[in-house]
């Protein structure tokens, strides 16, 4: 398992691959990877954001983040996890969070991964904060999914 | 006893301040620790609370040395 908070722009796919080439004696277990990238969208609420601060608490968010995928390798049996989350300043189309789950079997990949994601949306202490036209805001909700 | 306490995101600006550290003697929750530091406001519904960076309940107890954070929802991720 690894998590990583990241201050500057990264390649999801270039930082998976990478990791899966690393890993090891694990290569050849596992059957089935998800991943989930998610990436700054340039409209929200119907107004253009031009740039976004993503907020952290420094030493909450890494344990927190640590919680949610030890948690969910304990429910679910897979082979190894990479959560990958941007913090400070944003652009439109970079990625912000990476979630990619190894397992055996497809099911396990596909639900730990959602389950991951959720969890970090809903509990690890990250705020998002947008620049519109009109000045600055605070995002204050999730969006549905 | 001695708390610091953390705000952050839209609470931090509100507050104007990053953080407060009490010395005091009557702080038996993180409720109490908000009391003080609001100059007598109930604690929000809305507001999380952490003690030493987990979250906790308003009337969970703090201690001697402890960190308290108040922050509002959280809202990481994309998509």
């Amino acid at each position: 398992m690894t998590v990583i908070l990241c201050q500057t722009e990264f390649s999801p796919y270039a930082e998976m691959d990478a990791y899966q080439q690393s890993m090891g004696e694990a290569a050849g277990h596992y059957g089935a990877t998800s991943v989930f990238v998610g990436t700054m969208r340039d409209l929200n609420l119907g107004d253009a954001v031009t740039q976004m601060t993503l907020e952290h608490y420094p030493g909450m968010t890494e344990l927190r983040l640590g919680q949610i995928v030890a948690e969910t390798q304990a429910r679910w049996a897979l082979i190894d996890v990479l959560v990958i989350h941007r913090v400070g300043e944003i652009k439109p189309n970079d990625a912000i969070v990476l979630v990619a789950a190894w397992a055996m079997h497809r099911g396990a990949a596909f639900e730990a991964c959602r389950h991951i994601i959720e969890e970090l949306k809903h509990t690890a202490p990250f705020w998002k904060k947008e620049s519109i036209r009109d000045g600055e805001r605070w995002v204050e909700n999730n969006t549905e999914g | 006893m001695t708390i610091r306490v953390r705000y952050f995101a839209s609470l931090r600006e509100k507050m104007g301040r990053v953080e407060d550290t009490l010395v005091y003697e009557d702080i038996a929750t993180v409720a109490d620790v908000w009391r003080v530091v609001s100059t007598g406001q109930p604690l929000p519904d809305h507001l999380l609370c952490a003690i030493n960076l987990e979250y906790a309940e308003p009337l969970a107890t703090v201690r001697d040395g402890d960190e308290v954070a108040f922050f509002p929802p959280v809202t990481g991720g994309m998509g």
